[in-house]
Formats: C-alpha cells, sequence, structure tokens
C-alpha cells in the first residue's frame, strides 16, 4: 500500500511541477493545485496510513490514526485554498492589464 | 505571566480588523494604522529591554505546554528582529500616509496583517507555525505588491507568488519529512528527537533540513534565487518596498534560527550549511553589484543593494562563528532602515522630477535640491558602507570575522567591491540628478508633512547606529553567543523536567 | 592636557554647520567664522608644543568598540604636529585668500563648510592613533574633496573630474582598508603604539607582503603616485584655493604621510624598497616631463606636484634615515612653495581670464609685485639656493651617492636625480619665463593689474617662508623637523646638519649639472614639443573615465541580460534544481541505509488501487490536456475527489469533508475565471522545453516518491499520544482534530484565516475596476446564465443548508465537521443561489458587505483569545462545559466552539467576496455590453 501511495504522490508533484513550468497561466494554476494534492498527501501521510480508525475519541473506537498531521493538512488545504483563489484573481487581473494569459506578458510594455 | 510577547502579533492584527470595519473612510484607517503603529514603539523597547538581560521568555498559546503546544519565544535575537520590524513599520506608514495608501483598496489592513505576520515568524517557537506566518506575511506582501495595481506589479506578482507558493509546498514537504520522522513540531523538541534519531533516518531528515534551507534562500534571495528581487521590489510602491526590506531578513534570520536551535543539536545536520553557503554568497554580492551597476532607476539600484546585503550577511553567517553572527546582525539593522530609507527617497526625488522620475536621464531640476541632496548624500554614504556612517562599521565587523575563514579573501575582495562600484553609480546619479540640470531651481525650503517625516526617521538611523554603536554592537554580541548556547533555550521552552510522552507509530 | 588633541579636531569640525549660519549674515562673516575654528585649533595644540618638541609622543583615546578595534584614540608626535601645523597654519592663508578669490554667490557657506570638513577630517588623518579611525578621518578627506572639486558644478569636466577623483581615491580607501585590518590583525592591535613597536614581527609575517601592497596601493592613489595620478591634474576644475590647499599643500600629502607614519612597521624590506622607489622615482620623472609640456600653467603646476609627490615617495623608498628626513622637509617645502605658486597662479588667472601661458607674457610689467612672489616661489620649486628647495633637493642628491643598494652601479642613481631635476628645472623656467618675461601679452580677455592687498598677504607671508627657511633652515623648522624625523625613525635619528653651505661637494656640482641642463632644455624646448606632439598620442583622461564607466555598465547590462531573463519558467526551473540538488546531495552525503525502512509494507486494498488508477489518469490528463481547459477543469475534479475518497480510507473524516467542500468552491472559482479565457490555449512551448521541463517534473516527483516511501516504511516516535489523551478530559470535544485545531493548535487556525481573510481582501483589491471581455459563448441570454428549473431546485434549499452547516458547526467539536466545512457548505448553499438566480437578486436577499463580514469574523476569533486574558490565562486558553439543547441533545460546549463561530463567519464571507468578485466581473461585462446595445 505505502508504494502505491508514495507513487500517487510523486505522480501528483511531478505532474503539479511540469504544469507549474508551463506559460500561460491558467496551467500555471492547475500545476499548483495539482501540486497542492501531492503536498497534502504527504504532509498527511507523516501519519503513517491507518485504516478504520478515525481520531474521534468515542466508544468503539480503540485504534487512532495519528490526530496532528490531518490538523495540519487541514490547515494546509484552506490555506492552498485561499493562495488558489488570490491567484486566479491575479492572473485575471494580469489578463486584464496585458491582454495576455501569458505568463511574462507585456514584458516589453514596461 | 507576561503577555507583552503576543503583542506585536495582536495589536497589528487589531488594527487590521478596525481598518477593514471602517474600510470606507481612509483617513479613519489612517489614524487607527498609525496609532497602532505608534503604539507599538514602546512595544518594541519593552521588547528589548527585557531580552537585554539574557533571560528567555516563552508564551505557551491556550496554556499547552511545549512541544505539545504552540509556544512563542522572545530572547535577544527575536526581540532585535520585532523591534526592527516595528520600528520600520512606522515611517513606511508615514510614507504611505501621504496618500500612497489611498490607491487601492484595503492597504492598511494587508500592512498591519504584514506586520503581525513577520513579528509572527521571528517570535514562534513552533516550525508549523513558522509556516503558518510565512503564508500570513506571504499573502499580505502579495497584497501589497499588487496595491495601486498596474501591468509592471501585476507581472511581478505573477512571478513572485507563483515562486513562493512553490516555495510553500516545499516547506510542507520538509514539514512532513521532518514530523514524519522526528514525530514533532516544536524547534526545540526537534532538537532532542535529533539527537535520539536512529541512523537510518538521518538521511532523511538531512534532505528535509536541506529543503528548509532552500525554501528560506528563496525568501532571502540568494544566488540562484535572487533574479525576482530587483522587479518585485522595483515594481512596489515605495513605502511597500520599504517594508519588504525586512522580508529578506526573514529568510535570514529563519536559517539563523532553525540551524542554531534545531540543526546544531546533532552532528549530521550540523554540517547543513557550511559546504556550500559561502561561495554562493559570495556569488550572490558579485550578481547584486552587476545589477546595480546595470540599473537604470535609482529605485531598481537600491533594489539590488538588497541582494548585496543578503550575501554580506550570509557570508557572514556561512563563518557562523558568534563574532561573525554578531557582525551580521549590527549589518542586518543598519541595511534593512537604510535601504528602506532609499526607496523612500528614491520616490521623492522620481515625484520632484515628474515625468523623468527616477530614470538615469537627465530631467528638469528638483525642487527642494538642497533637502533632498542632503538625505541622498547621507543614505548614499550609509548604503555604500564608507565612512563615517554605521555600513562602514558593519562591513569592518563583517569584513574582521570573516578574515582567515575559507574563501576569505574573494569575500573580502566582493564586500570591498560591492561598496566602491555602485558608489560609482550613485555619485554619477548624483551628477545627473542634482549637478546637470541648469538653472537649478530655486526652491530651498523643505516641505514637512508625513512622507519627509518618514524620509528624515530613517535618515537619522545610520548616524544614530554610528553614535551609539558600542551599545547596539554589545547587544548583537549578546545575541549572538545566546544563539550559539542553545542549552538555555531547550531549558526554557521545554522545561527542566523535560519527560514528554511519545508513542511509536506504526 | 593631551585631551586638547581630540578637541582641536573637533572644533574644527564644530566650524561646519556654523560657516553656512555665518554665510547668511554675508560673505565676511563666514571667512571670519572659518578662520576662527581654523586659529582655535592651533590655539589648542599650541600648549602641546614643548612636550612633542621634547620627543615626547601624547597621547590620549577612549574605548568605543573594542572587540572590533575601534577606539577614538588620537596621538600627537612629530610628526603628527608638523602635518597639523601646515594643515591649519595654511589653511588659514586658503581662508583669508578664498575670501577675496571667490566671487560673491550663495555656495560661499557651503565653501567654508566643506573646506573646515576637510581640515578636519586631515587633522584626523595626522593625529589618529586607531589606525581603523584614521581611514575613517581619510575617507572624509576623499569625500570633502569629491565636494570640492564638483564646486563648480556647472562645468561638465569638473563633475567628471570628482567623479573621478572619487573613483580613484575613493578605491585606494577600500584598499587601505582591507590593508590595515590584516595590518591589525597581524600586530595583534589598531593602535599605532603597539603597530609601530612590533615592525621585526609585522615584516615576519606571511601576510606582510599582501598588507604592504594593499596599504601602499590606498597611499599612492590618494599622493598620485603614476599610474594613478591622472585624477590629479584633472582635479584643478576646482577653484584656486581648492588647488593650493587639498591639492598640493595637503591632502596629496596623506598618501606620503601615511609611508612616514608605517615607515617603522613596514620599510626595511626589500619589497618596500623595490615598489616605494620604482613608484616614486617613475612618478618623479614622468610629472616632470609632462609638466613642461602643458601650455595651461595650472596643469604645469599640476604635474609638478604629481612629480615632487614622487620625489618624497622616492625618499621614503630609498629607505635610508636621512633620506627618510629628506622626505620629510621635503613634504614641509613643498607644501610651501606650491600652495604659495597655487595662489599666485590663481591671481594670474583671475587677472587675465586665461591661463594659456601662449597667451600670458610679460606680465612683470603689469603686475611686478606678484611676479616677483611667483618667481621666488619658482626659484624654490627648481631649486635655487637661499630657497627652501634647494636644501631638500641638496640632501636628495647626498642621499643617492652611494645608496648601499646601487654598489655596483655607484652612478646610476645620482645620475638619474640630476636628469630628473633637470626636468623640473625646465618646467620651473618655462613658467617664470613664459608668464613674466618673453614679450608682450596676446589679446587677453582682461587686461592684468595688481590685486588687492589682502590677497597678495598669504602669497608674501609664504614666500617669506621659502626664503627664511632657506637661509636659516635650522633656526626656522631645525627643531620640528628634528621632532618628525624621530617619530618616523623612532628615535635613532641620523645627524645631519640644517645649513645653506655644505662647502664644495658632489651634490652642489650635481646641482649646477641640473640647471645647465635644464635651461638647455627649456631653450629646445620647440623641438622636444614638436616631438612630443607628433609622436605621442594624446589621451583625454576624463573622456577615457567616462568610456570605460560606461563600458562596464554595458558589460554589467549584457550579464545580467543573460542570466536573468525574467521570465517565471526560468525562476522557477531555478528554484526547483536548487532545490533537488541541495536535498539530493544532503541525502546522498548523509548516512542512508535502504531507501525502504523497518515496517512491512500493508497490503494494498482493491479500492485504494482503482482510486490511484483514476488519480493517474486524471493527472496525467491534466498535464497532457492543460489547453483543453474545461476537461482539464473536469479531471482536476476527478483527482481532487480521488483525493478526498484516500482521506475517507485512511480514517480522516474532517479532511474529507473539507477537500468535498473545498473542492466545489476551487471548481467554481475556476470556472468562473474561465470565461475570462480562451477555452483553447495556443501552443507555444517548443519540444525541447517540454522535454526540459518534464525531466525536472520527473525528478521532483521520483524525489518526492522516493522520500515518502522511505517515510512510510519507518516507524517513528511522535507527541500525538497527547492529544488523543487530553481531547476529551482537556479540551472538551472527542473529535480530536477538531479540538487540535480549535484549541491545542488554535493559534495555527488564527493565522490560517488570517490568510483566508487576506486573500479575499486581496482579489477584492486586484480586481477592483477590473474589465474583461469573456470567451464562453454561454450565458448570452437571460434565460441561459439563471435557469428556472435550477431556480425552483435551490429555492428550498438554502434555508435547509444552513441549518445543516449549522449542525456541521455545532457538532464538530465531537464529530467531524467544525467552522470550516460549516462556512464552506453554508458559501456552497449561497453560491448555488447566485448561480440560479444572479447576483441582483442575491445582493437583494443579503445586503452583506463581505470585507466587514471577514473582519468580524476575525475579531469573533480574536476576542474569544482574549476573553482568557480575564482569568489570567494566556491567548486563546480555552474553557468548556455541557449545554442540553433540543434536536441536538446533549452537547458539550467549549468556549473554543465561539472561536469555531470566529472561524466559520470569516470562511463563508471570504468565499462569498471572492465568488461575488468574480461574478460581479461577468456582470460588469453584460451591463456594459447591455448599455452599448
Amino acid at each position: 500500500m505505502e508504494l502505491v501511495f508514495s507513487l500517487a504522490i510523486g505522480l501528483l508533484t511531478a505532474t503539479g511541477l511540469y504544469l507549474l513550468l508551463k506559460e500561460q497561466t491558467f496551467s500555471v494554476i492547475l500545476g499548483l493545485t495539482l501540486l497542492s494534492y501531492g503536498v497534502n498527501l504527504l504532509l498527511f501521510a507523516s501519519g503513517r496510513l491507518a485504516v478504520n480508525a478515525p481520531p474521534l475519541v468515542l466508544g468503539g473506537i480503540e485504534r487512532h490514526s495519528d490526530p496532528l498531521p490531518q490538523a495540519l493538512v487541514l490547515t494546509a488545504i484552506v490555506i492552498g485554498f485561499g493562495m488558489t483563489a488570490y491567484l486566479i484573481a491575479l492572473a485575471l487581473r494580469a489578463k486584464g492589464e496585458s491582454g495576455s494569459d501569458h505568463v511574462d506578458a507585456g514584458a516589453d510594455k514596461e | 505571566m507576561t503577555h507583552l510577547v503576543i503583542l506585536p502579533i495582536l495589536l497589528p492584527l487589531a488594527a487590521a480588523v478596525a481598518c477593514t470595519l471602517m474600510r470606507s473612510s481612509i483617513q479613519a484607517q489612517r489614524r487607527v494604522s498609525l496609532s497602532a503603529a505608534l503604539a507599538m514603539i514602546p512595544v518594541a523597547f519593552l521588547l528589548l529591554e527585557r531580552a537585554s538581560h539574557g533571560g528567555i521568555d516563552v508564551y505557551a498559546l491556550g496554556g499547552w505546554r511545549a512541544p505539545f503546544g504552540i509556544v512563542l519565544v522572545l530572547d535577544r535575537l527575536a526581540a532585535l528582529m520585532a523591534a526592527l520590524c516595528i520600528l520600520l513599520a512606522l515611517p513606511a506608514l508615514f510614507y504611505a500616509a501621504g496618500g500612497i495608501d489611498a490607491e487601492g483598496r484595503h492597504f492598511h489592513a494587508l500592512f498591519q496583517l504584514q506586520v503581525a505576520g513577520l513579528n509572527g515568524a521571528f517570535l514562534t517557537g513552533d516550525l508549523f507555525n513558522l509556516f503558518v506566518f510565512f503564508e500570513v506575511l506571504l499573502l499580505a506582501s502579495y497584497g501589497l505588491l499588487s496595491h495601486g495595481n498596474g501591468l509592471s506589479r501585476a507581472r511581478a506578482g505573477l512571478t513572485y507568488v507563483v515562486l513562493n507558493l512553490a516555495g510553500s509546498a516545499l516547506f510542507l514537504i520538509a514539514l512532513g519529512l521532518l514530523y514524519g520522522t522526528l514525530g514533532t513540531l516544536n524547534m526545540a523538541d526537534m532538537a532532542e528527537a535529533l539527537t535520539r534519531l536512529p541512523a537510518a533516518d538521518q538521511a532523511l531528515v538531512r534532505t528535509a533540513g536541506a529543503f528548509l534551507v532552500a525554501v528560506f534562500a528563496l525568501k532571502a534571495a540568494l544566488l540562484p534565487l535572487s533574479f525576482w528581487l530587483p522587479h518585485v521590489y522595483g515594481a512596489a510602491c515605495a513605502p511597500v518596498a520599504a517594508l519588504f526590506a525586512i522580508m529578506t531578513k526573514v529568510g535570514i534570520y529563519a536559517v539563523l534560527r532553525v540551524s542554531a536551535v534545531t540543526f546544531s543539536a546533532a552532528p549530521f545536520t550540523a554540517d547543513l550549511l557550511q559546504p556550500w553557503l559561502m561561495p554562493f554568497a559570495i556569488a550572490t554580492i558579485a550578481v547584486g553589484t552587476l545589477g546595480a551597476l546595470a540599473a537604470r532607476r535609482l529605485g531598481v539600484v537600491v533594489a539590488n543593494f538588497i541582494v548585496v546585503s543578503t550575501g554580506t550577511l550570509l557570508a557572514a553567517i556561512a563563518v557562523s562563528s558568534t563574532d561573525a553572527v554578531a557582525a551580521a546582525l549590527y549589518y542586518l539593522v543598519h541595511s534593512t532602515l537604510v535601504s528602506a530609507g532609499f526607496f523612500l527617497l528614491a520616490d521623492r526625488i522620481a515625484a520632484a522630477r515628474g515625468a523623468s522620475s527616477d530614470h538615469f536621464a537627465s530631467g528638469p531640476p528638483l525642487t527642494n535640491a538642497m533637502a533632498l541632496g542632503a538625505g541622498y548624500l547621507t543614505l548614499a554614504i550609509a548604503i555604500c558602507g564608507a565612512p563615517p556612517l554605521s555600513g562602514f562599521i558593519g562591513k569592518a565587523m563583517i569584513l574582521q570575522s570573516v578574515q582567515g575563514a575559507a574563501l576569505a579573501p574573494a569575500a573580502w575582495a566582493a564586500i570591498l567591491l560591492s561598496s566602491l562600484l555602485p558608489a560609482l553609480v550613485l555619485a554619477r546619479t548624483a551628477s545627473v540628478f542634482f549637478w546637470e540640470p541648469r538653472p537649478p531651481r530655486a526652491g530651498m525650503l523643505l516641505q514637512l508633512g508625513w512622507p519627509t517625516a518618514a524620509i528624515v526617521l530613517l535618515a537619522a538611523a545610520s548616524p544614530l547606529l554610528s553614535v551609539f554603536a558600542a551599545p547596539v554592537a554589545a547587544y548583537a554580541r549578546a545575541a549572538a553567543e545566546q544563539l550559539h548556547s542553545p542549552r538555555s533555550y531547550y531549558g526554557a521552552v521545554l522545561g527542566a523536567d523535560a519527560e514528554i510522552q511519545r508513542e511509536r507509530r506504526p | 592636557m593631551s585631551k586638547l588633541i581630540a578637541l582641536a579636531i573637533l572644533v574644527v569640525f564644530a566650524g561646519v554647520p556654523l560657516a553656512p549660519l555665518a554665510a547668511r549674515l554675508g560673505r565676511r562673516y563666514a571667512a571670519q567664522a572659518a578662520a576662527a575654528c581654523m586659529f582655535a585649533g592651533l590655539l589648542l595644540l599650541a600648549p602641546l608644543v614643548p612636550d612633542v618638541l621634547s620627543g615626547q609622543s601624547l597621547i590620549v583615546g577612549w574605548r568605543w568598540l573594542p572587540e572590533w578595534g575601534l577606539n577614538l584614540s588620537f596621538r600627537l608626535d612629530g610628526l603628527g604636529l608638523l602635518l597639523a601645523l601646515l594643515i591649519l597654519g595654511i589653511g588659514l592663508l586658503i581662508v583669508l585668500y578664498a575670501s577675496y578669490y571667490l566671487p560673491d554667490s550663495d555656495r560661499l557657506g557651503r565653501f567654508f563648510a566643506l573646506l573646515l570638513a576637510f581640515a578636519a577630517g586631515m587633522l584626523g588623518v595626522v593625529l589618529s592613533e586607531n589606525i581603523l579611525f584614521m581611514l575613517v578621518f581619510w575617507e572624509i578627506t576623499s569625500l570633502t574633496s569629491f565636494l570640492l572639486i564638483a564646486y563648480k558644478y556647472e562645468a561638465h569636466d569638473a563633475r567628471i573630474a570628482a567623479r573621478m577623483a572619487l573613483a580613484v581615491t575613493g578605491g585606494g580607501g577600500l584598499a587601505l582598508l582591507a590593508g590595515l585590518l590584516l595590518l591589525g590583525k597581524i600586530a595583534g592591535s589598531f593602535e599605532l603604539s603597539d603597530i609601530l613597536a612590533r615592525g621585526p614581527q609585522i615584516r615576519a609575517h606571511p601576510l606582510y607582503a599582501p598588507t604592504l601592497i594593499l596599504i601602499l596601493l590606498g597611499a599612492f592613489t590618494k599622493s598620485a603616485q603614476f599610474p594613478l595620478h591622472f585624477w590629479l591634474p584633472n582635479a584643478m576644475a576646482a577653484p584656486a584655493p581648492i588647488s593650493a590647499y587639498l591639492h598640493s599643500a595637503t591632502m596629496v600629502k596623506a598618501g606620503v604621510f601615511l609611508m612616514a607614519r608605517l615607515y617603522p612597521a613596514l620599510a626595511g624590506t626589500d619589497l618596500w624598497f623595490g615598489l616605494v622607489s620604482t613608484v616614486g622615482a617613475v612618478t618623479f620623472v614622468f610629472g616632470a616631463y609632462v609638466a613642461l609640456l602643458k601650455h595651461d600653467f595650472k596643469g604645469l603646476l599640476a604635474y609638478s606636484t604629481v612629480s615632487h609627490l614622487g620625489l618624497i615617495t622616492l625618499l621614503f623608498g630609498l629607505d635610508t634615515p636621512l633620506s627618510a628626513v629628506a622626505g620629510i622637509f621635503h613634504i614641509i617645502n613643498h607644501a610651501i612653495f606650491k600652495a604659495s605658486l597655487f595662489m599666485a597662479a590663481g591671481i594670474i588667472d583671475h587677472e587675465c581670464g586665461t591661463r594659456d601661458m601662449r597667451r600670458i607674457n610679460g606680465l612683470f610689467k603689469y603686475m611686478p609685485y606678484t611676479a616677483t612672489l611667483g618667481i621666488v616661489a619658482a626659484g624654490a620649486m627648481a631649486g635655487v639656493p637661499l630657497l627652501n628647495g634647494f636644501l631638500s633637493k641638496e640632501m636628495f642628491f647626498g642621499e643617492t651617492i652611494g645608496h648601499p643598494v646601487f654598489v655596483s652601479y655607484a652612478w646610476l642613481l645620482p645620475a638619474f636625480a640630476t636628469a630628473a631635476s633637470a626636468l623640473s628645472v625646465a618646467y620651473s623656467t618655462r613658467f617664470i619665463h613664459d608668464v613674466f618675461f618673453n614679450g608682450e601679452p596676446i589679446n587677453l580677455p582682461r587686461s592684468p593689474h595688481e590685486p588687492a592687498r589682502w590677497m597678495r598677504l598669504p602669497v608674501e607671508i609664504l614666500v617669506l617662508l621659502c626664503v627664511a627657511i632657506g637661509i636659516v633652515p635650522q633656526f626656522s623648522v631645525g627643531s620640528l623637523l628634528h621632532a618628525a624625523a624621530s617619530a618616523v625613525l623612532r628615535g635613532e635619528v641620523p645627524d645631519y646638519t640644517l645649513a645653506l653651505w655644505h662647502g664644495f661637494n658632489w651634490p652642489l656640482a650635481m646641482s649646477l649639472i641640473a640647471f645647465a641642463a635644464g635651461i638647455l632644455y627649456y631653450m629646445n624646448r620647440r623641438l622636444l614639443l614638436g616631438v612630443h606632439e607628433r609622436y605621442l598620442p594624446r589621451l583625454q583622461s576624463p573622456v577615457a573615465f567616462e568610456r570605460f564607466y560606461l563600458w562596464m555598465t554595458r558589460s554589467a547590462e549584457q550579464v545580467m541580460a543573460i542570466c536573468d531573463n525574467r521570465s517565471l519558467r526560468r525562476n522557477l526551473a531555478l528554484f526547483l534544481l536548487f532545490s533537488i540538488s541541495l536535498g539530493g546531495w544532503a541525502y546522498l552525503s548523509g548516512t542512508n541505509g535502504t531507501l525502504q525502512g523497518a515496517t512491512a509494507e500493508s497490503p494494498p486494498y482493491a479500492l485504494a488501487l482503482a482510486g490511484a488508477a483514476a488519480l493517474a489518469i486524471g493527472s496525467i490528463g491534466v498535464a497532457i490536456c492543460h489547453r483543453q481547459r474545461l476537461f482539464a477543469v473536469i479531471l482536476l475534479s476527478v483527482v481532487g475527489l480521488v483525493v478526498a475518497m484516500s482521506f475517507v480510507l485512511f480514517s480522516a473524516p474532517d479532511l474529507a469533508l473539507t477537500q468535498l467542500s473545498v473542492e466545489v468552491v476551487t471548481i467554481t472559482v475556476l470556472l468562473l475565471a474561465l470565461r475570462f479565457l480562451p477555452a483553447q490555449a495556443s501552443r507555444d512551448t517548443s519540444r525541447l522545453r517540454n522535454l526540459g521541463d518534464l525531466a525536472i517534473a520527473t525528478l521532483g516527483g521520483g524525489g518526492v516518491a522516493a522520500l515518502c516511501y522511505a517515510m512510510l516504511t519507518r516507524p517513528f516516535e511522535t507527541i500525538s499520544g497527547f492529544f488523543l489523551r487530553n481531547a476529551v478530559p482537556e479540551g472538551g470535544g472527542s473529535n480530536v482534530v477538531n479540538v487540535i485545531l480549535v484549541d491545542f493548535r488554535g493559534f495555527d487556525t488564527l493565522g490560517e484565516i488570517t490568510v483566508l481573510a487576506m486573500a479575499a481582501l486581496g482579489a477584492h483589491a486586484l480586481l477592483s475596476g477590473l474589465r474583461l471581455v469573456p470567451y464562453a459563448a454561454s450565458g448570452s441570454s437571460e434565460a441561459d446564465r439563471h435557469p428556472v428549473m435550477l431556480a425552483m431546485l435551490v429555492r428550498p434549499l438554502l434555508p435547509l443548508a444552513l441549518v445543516v452547516s449549522l449542525y456541521i458547526l455545532l457538532r464538530g467539536h465531537n464529530l467531524p465537521g467544525g467552522g470550516f466545512i460549516a462556512g464552506l457548505v453554508t458559501a456552497v448553499a449561497l453560491i448555488l443561489q447566485y448561480v440560479a438566480r444572479g447576483i441582483d437578486f442575491a445582493r437583494v436577499r443579503l445586503p452583506i458587505d463581505h470585507p466587514r463580514l471577514i473582519a468580524a469574523g476575525l475579531a469573533i476569533a480574536a476576542a474569544t483569545g482574549l476573553a482568557s486574558w480575564i482569568f489570567g490565562a494566556p491567548f486563546l486558553t480555552s474553557a468548556h462545559g455541557h449545554v442540553d439543547l433540543p434536536l441536538l441533545g446533549d452537547v458539550e460546549f467549549a468556549s473554543a466552539m465561539a472561536f469555531d463561530l470566529g472561524v466559520y463567519v470569516v470562511v463563508v464571507a471570504s468565499t462569498l467576496l471572492i465568488l461575488t468578485e468574480l461574478g460581479a466581473l461577468s456582470r460588469r461585462e453584460l451591463t456594459r455590453s447591455g448599455t452599448a446595445a
């Protein structure tokens, strides 16, 4: 299982990085989203993988997965969401200013 | 139990909330924002005073003791950085209050949150919390950078934001790997865990540490991660650029803090910097100098001075002796305040030159040539590290502390040339701005107001830093010594009776 | 008592602000203020003179930065006193002269301020005990000289000359700094008395050579030694008083002074002899040769200054006790006669309006008095008997005979000396003959006549000194010279006799030969000039300097253009490669066991494998089809779904819920943004670049996968048990993750909602006033944009969704849920309303100011944290208890839940702000097109 999980994370990271290096702002945004999926999963994995062990202190649950990474990931997800939203707004602004969605648009206009 | 430690974070946060609530009136926002910044000044001195006795204050948030809860830690270094940030924020706000803050939405809220984020980063003792505060100060800086909008800002913004998002991703990866091996997030506790780490996991931790260093190097703009800086700082509006003068220093602070508190604990993480940092630092100085020579605007020259200062500081940190760190801390304070002042002055000059802005083309004669010239001379002497101002003292210290280290001759050459060549640029600029235009306009009197006050405050910093060099240098040395003997830090954070229960997973 | 030394410097510095203030009252006052300060300086030093002449060196100091070798300490010995007297004495005369010479302008205050700043700096150089402070003063003189050369900054050549001087002397200053730092390091102290005492130890040190070279570099630049001399002749763009004071009498002496000062520490090695004497000799001849060729008499004097500085350097280089004495003696003499010459030249310039000796002739007839003064001074320069120049030259000749180093070529050095001084005789003769005799003046701009009485007085005094020293040397300067010499030679002064007449000896013969040859040379100058004009290239140093500067900046631009092409991709690639290689280095250089750790692989689940497959297809699909944007977004949502599922599988219900709701909002935002971007992106990246990207991506992804696998297969010890144990008893909640979020690590959460809030505010600021043309053809008609069916469906959904989200919020502390999820669910429900009924409707229904709502949310969260201060507990300390609620039953309430409420509000408001702003974009667009239609 661990191997599959690691490979999945690697794949997300790789595709994310690949798109990050593209030249349209939208592709970059897609790339960052994929990358953050991968990173969040890695952070989550730092607590190791456990099945049927929710971190709820209730009767009937005796095994608990590591709650700390989950809290960290939740924070990371929300921060990532904020960043993505801001980046989209910025991309639209750049589009409006330069008339193009190329990441380096308007270099000559300066 | 004092709440003083958390004030540098809460006060700006409250101010930001207030500013957003009264977002319809810029006047009200100014009042709130400025009074908050003013109220912070005594806080800064209280922090310094409290730390100067050598004690370490630990503020356990939510009452949860480290390493389980998040703690703020006030030692000499943290106090110095927070105080510097506070002292820098006030003049920058003064300048913005001259009207720049009205050029877009939410300036004051974002500005205050940037300050809160910076102070949080300086004060926290928890690595994940450091990440969170990095995000806070970054998002604030994104917003501030694009304040006033415009093409060049949008463009510089894209580069800056995407780069830093990649950096944040790497930060998270490093955090995951570190927690996944050390099982804790508190920097002091990580040091403890490092000492008990099985050999099989050491390479993993080393790698995570290297990733952290890479992230901090991006923030500090170490070559080859420095090229974004001149464009971003050149594009930002003056008060924002001035505040950004401390942004690179956050990266440098983080390198110092993590390597001194955590990495130093185990031999296999203690040598993460030494083997390679010095040549990179020297190259950074070189590139910054070249950038200053190549620049066509005064603002960009100043931005390149920031790259140079990063290189200079990291050269000292690469030596990492107590002397070197002490010298670096003195120089850090100097370069932050002086370059900030120069950003503001450059903007003033640009305004006075009208259409030709701060480009190196002969333009109309300046109004207030006398006042601007005096400010220019002071700041130029300071930023080039020429006697008798603080820049010279700082460089003399760093040169001495680097002497004898590996690559010392190269470092000396780089540091000395990085004062000479930009000085020639500034001399030529002065000749173009102040001497060429004929007839010099008569308007000699200095028009008072927030912006002028801001520049005067920052220009006064360098003379003050040289007059009071002795106490500042003494404090810096004490801070360096404290940093290099982390036992007391561990003791303060984890408590003497540190029996920390740990479970083995899976 | 010896504190007076510091006081003397201080009082001169005090004049700097004083002079401009006095200037406001009138030019007289400015000059008087300046003169008063200099005179005060002299008076303060006066009481110390007897002790110093008796051979003591007085030292006074204050500790400042001892651990960095920076101490505020001063020293007055013979050498220092000699220079100090020159600086202040000549300074006084210059002030008097300048107050008549300078035109009445608003810059007088500035002039005297700078002059005093320079004088103070120069005093500091010669009176410093701490060599680092000496450097501080040294650089002050460079800076003031820069500003004084540019005094007439309207003139282009003045501006360039100033920058040239700064470049050369500033660069030399930095070399000097390096040298002095090394010297201090070697000697173990930055105090002169220690350094001078440790000469042998210093000369034996391996770092001696670099130290000496760096220090000499500083000295040579300041004293205009060949080939670093070129700044000095151009510095003559400054008005005459400046040329007389800085660039002949005092500042240029700083270099030779430094050699004298450090003579005991550095001299006495072959390296010293080789470097100093060679450079000095070359400069001596070169300056003298060029001087004769100058038609501008100020240029002639400038090059003669270069030549004489060369002579002094040579004298210190010869490295015999007596030659050192001669060097010091010549410092005095040259300062005196050259200052007077420059002032005389200034008068002539002032009177004739030109400086070209081909036009200025026969002035003796028009201004006999000044002419006589000029002739006498020039005679001193040539070394005519009865004048001071003669004596030091005789000493020089005497030292050249039988110098220890040239035993085998005993004749060489004397011959050279004779030839060189023949040249100086020649140019002195030219100055005298061309200017004062040689027929009638040729159409001068003004008709010359004697200047104002007071303007001449300084010249008279100095010329008088020339004669006095020339005739009664022992009486006039004997004791001073002896004191200075004993300071330089550390007491071992050779016995020498200062006298006009030493009888018939070799030096006398050499002088006579030199005179004959020099005059002969002058008479055939036409020939020589012709040769020079024809064959020697005339290089204009200002032009060359400017060219060099521009070349430097341009090449810098080119280099920067190469390493920084301003592309985001380049910057990203650099960062990724840097991180990958740093990480790789760290991993490989560490003690790495096998990649796989101790724990065994857990068995794979079919479901998980299916998920992995879907995820692979999705992510690769996005990477490939990122140009078909809509499709890419759909694939992306699939990936997000799989991620959420994996959270479910690996027992992280909160994460799953959060991921799902974030997913919905993210996709909505992306779709909204897509309206303004072309659905199909142009393919513009080259195959090669794609391969490069692919390589980086594979490296990064592979690395992360490997590290993740290594981590997953290793056991570790964690502190997280604490949270499981204390969530219920201490945190009052059974959902440990939520308790961590709102209690154990609530501070993180506060930071995180701040980030979210800022993201929303930032977007709000970015999108303000932005106008974009939507690409998507959809939404052309109102009906399409707000389908009735959807409207019917979602109308009842809103209240339901709100109830659900409230439930999620409340139970969050105990069961999966909490502020984030609840907030996002609410937001989604409201967004549905927007989609269904259009912004306007929603605006009417919920008239909210989102930014203010965000602020309110933050305020709630922060206030909850602050509440704990009342109980003297740290920020964010929580309390909890049971409450029985209808419907929900027994709910355990924790103060942390109020905090969670703040989170909820921030999330709702931020999300809504972002979405409405994006929605408003299209609305703005529609209204515009509507008005257009």
